[in-house]
């Protein structure tokens, strides 16, 4: 028997990998067919619902007839303001974080920060909201309140894609820019920021699926359950689909079946089409990165 | 001009040149304020989320509230005219049982799958499993609540032969197919942080691909691993509108899967609306939410801590 023979403990050793290759295989298998079969059984009853009319009419006959044109056009004003309001504060903390940031005790107890405004309940931040925005600040229950919970809310999403995107820029080009005589910020704006703004648009795109998807931080800081016309600005409660959905299937009697299918059905597609997006996205400029 | 250049040991013409304090100077100082501002935004941010949930709150739970029955009794009847009572217990038993069957559903499977994307899939087959693990975590949480309404409860009933199919069954499977792709990333993150020399070293021992996973690779990803069961736990603890649809929002201590319960996140959501601010019911839910708030402060942190650890040690 010539030394590089099987022995029967590589046969044996082989099986075992084999078991546990596809038993792990199985394993990521179940975790991904429920939800396709799901969002199979989504489609086929939400799709009989979907027209042109469904997206355009307003709400009529106690929500439980006409379209969701309301609560679209107010998810897309919530996801505005909280972007005017997050974008620029988390880009800030990331290029400090970045760019600018001693390894001390403070960088840690901002990272702890971060890591906990995303770890804090959704419902904590709708209290927060509520508290802060709606009472104390005086915003009352508005498009301006729901927003600003969200934007802190979501905060950690752009901070973290672009922190990383920041720190994908080799250090060389920085060196470079410094021996050229420029200063920190010339550096970062015509350097670092150009070399990774792609990547903070990614992180962009995902905060505002976050946004859209969001139920209970705006409840009780601005969406409002059923309204007739549309907000006139940002001191104006507004119908948002996430509520929306919430309120066709649980809170409205006599709701005909497929029409919160429907609804969850566009929802569901905004968010993964703007996920799909911004992993396409990242894709290309890993393929594209010429470092 | 970087900061690190000392323009006082130049000669003295470029010495003048440096020490132009001219508009660049001056808008790189304002800059260096300004994203500082940002930076330390994320601590002012966690501090305000206290201090306003405390506000509205403290008052409350220092004067009425006892906490004794708080914590102990199992009747929640905040809105009784007559003798009002807060005991969260059975809350907590929702919260308890919802999470932790929902663990117990997404624990082996996001390990699981994060093993095998981590150690086993490689290519075009890894990368398609990373995407669409990442769009599952995408999807709301009020669409699984709805999910759990309108597919799930059915399927509860005629599987089981049970009258209702909101319960801790339902809310549990459908936290855990939430929480699952979650857990799975940031599994996988601590798996990729194992140093690939770990796994050389091991292989060139003639160790084969599962022991070289179980041996070496899971051993040195422990921490990573725990704490992303941790933040899974956090996650399951703190969700509230799928818990909210889809446990039957009862008031029960469970005593099989097929009870109805009620979460502690679900009871603000589902009460907050009817209260008049500075009322004890209002006061209550900040009470709860203050709770919520350090139970889940907690357990970041302890995630923080355990994943530090691992840093230390490599």
């Amino acid at each position: 028997m010539s030394m590089f023979a099987r022995t029967t403990l590589d046969q044996q050793n082989r099986r075992v990998e084999w078991l546990v290759k596809t038993l792990f295989l199985m394993m990521t298998v179940l975790l991904i067919v429920p939800v396709v079969l799901i969002m199979g059984i989504l489609i086929q009853r939400g799709a009989p619902v979907l027209s042109w009319g469904f997206l355009t009419e307003v709400p009529t006959n106690g929500m439980t007839a006409g379209g969701i044109f309301t609560a679209l056009i107010g998810t897309v004003w919530i996801v505005t303001v909280a972007l005017i309001a997050s974008v620029p504060i988390g880009v800030a903390a990331a290029v400090y974080l970045s760019e600018y940031a001693p390894d001390n005790w403070l960088t840690r107890a901002i990272n702890l920060a971060i890591i906990n405004l995303a770890g804090v309940p959704s419902i904590v931040h709708a209290l927060f909201g509520l508290g802060a925005f709606v009472v104390f600040f005086g915003f009352g229950r508005s498009i301006l309140a729901a927003s600003l919970t969200l934007a802190v809310m979501t905060l950690p999403i752009v901070i973290v894609a672009t922190r990383e995107s920041l720190q994908a820029v080799p250090h060389a080009f920085r060196e470079a820019c410094w021996n050229m005589g420029a200063t920190r910020w010339q550096t970062i704006r015509k350097v670092v920021l150009p070399n990774s703004i792609s990547g903070i648009l990614t992180g962009v795109i995902l905060e505002v699926s976050r946004t859209a998807g969001e139920t209970a931080p705006i409840m009780f800081t601005g969406a409002a359950a059923f309204l007739p016309f549309l907000p006139q600005g940002v001191l104006d409660q507004t119908m948002a689909m996430s509520l929306h959905l919430y309120v066709v299937s649980t809170q409205v009697p006599d709701v005909p079946d497929a029409l919160p299918f429907g609804v969850a059905l566009v929802l569901i597609s905004m968010v993964l089409v703007m996920n799909a997006t911004s992993i396409a996205f990242r894709v290309y400029l890993r393929n594209k990165r010429k470092w | 001009m970087p900061a690190d250049v000392q323009a006082d040991a130049l000669p003295g013409s470029i010495a003048d040149d440096f020490n132009t304090r001219g508009r660049d100077w001056y808008v790189d100082r304002a800059v260096s304020v300004g994203v500082f501002v940002g930076g330390v935004s994320a601590i002012i941010f966690i501090i305000g989320i206290f201090i306003f949930v405390t506000r509205e709150g403290l008052g409350f739970a220092l004067g009425t509230l006892d906490l004794k029955e708080f914590f102990t009794s199992m009747n929640w009847r905040p809105t009784s005219e007559r003798n009002p009572t807060y005991g969260i217990l059975a809350l907590m038993a929702g919260t308890a049982s919802v999470t932790g069957l929902a663990m117990l559903v997404a624990v082996p499977f996001s390990l699981g799958a994060a093993i095998y994307i981590a150690e086993f899939a490689s290519g075009r087959m890894r990368e398609s499993l990373k995407v669409l693990v990442e769009l599952l975590a995408a999807i709301p949480s009020v669409v699984w609540g709805f999910i759990g309404m309108s597919i799930m409860n059915p399927l509860i009933i005629d599987m089981f032969d049970v009258p209702v199919g909101l319960s801790v069954l339902n809310a549990g499977v459908i936290l855990g197919l939430m929480a699952a792709p979650i857990m799975t990333t940031i599994a996988e993150d601590a798996l990729k942080a194992v140093p690939d020399a770990y796994r050389e070293a091991a292989e060139a021992m003639g160790a084969t691909r599962w022991q070289v996973v179980f041996k070496v690779v899971l051993p040195a990803a422990k921490n990573g691993l725990m704490a992303a069961v941790l933040l899974g736990v956090g996650r399951g603890f703190g969700e509230t509108m799928a818990v909210l649809m889809a446990s039957g929002h009862a008031i029960n201590i469970p005593t099989s899967p097929f009870d109805s319960v009620r979460a502690l996140t679900a009871t603000i959501a589902a009460e907050l609306g009817d209260t008049a601010r500075g009322s004890d019911h209002y006061g209550v839910l900040f009470t709860l939410g203050i709770f919520l708030f350090v139970v889940t402060f907690v357990i970041n942190l302890t995630a923080d801590i355990v994943v530090k650890g691992v840093g230390k040690k490599q």
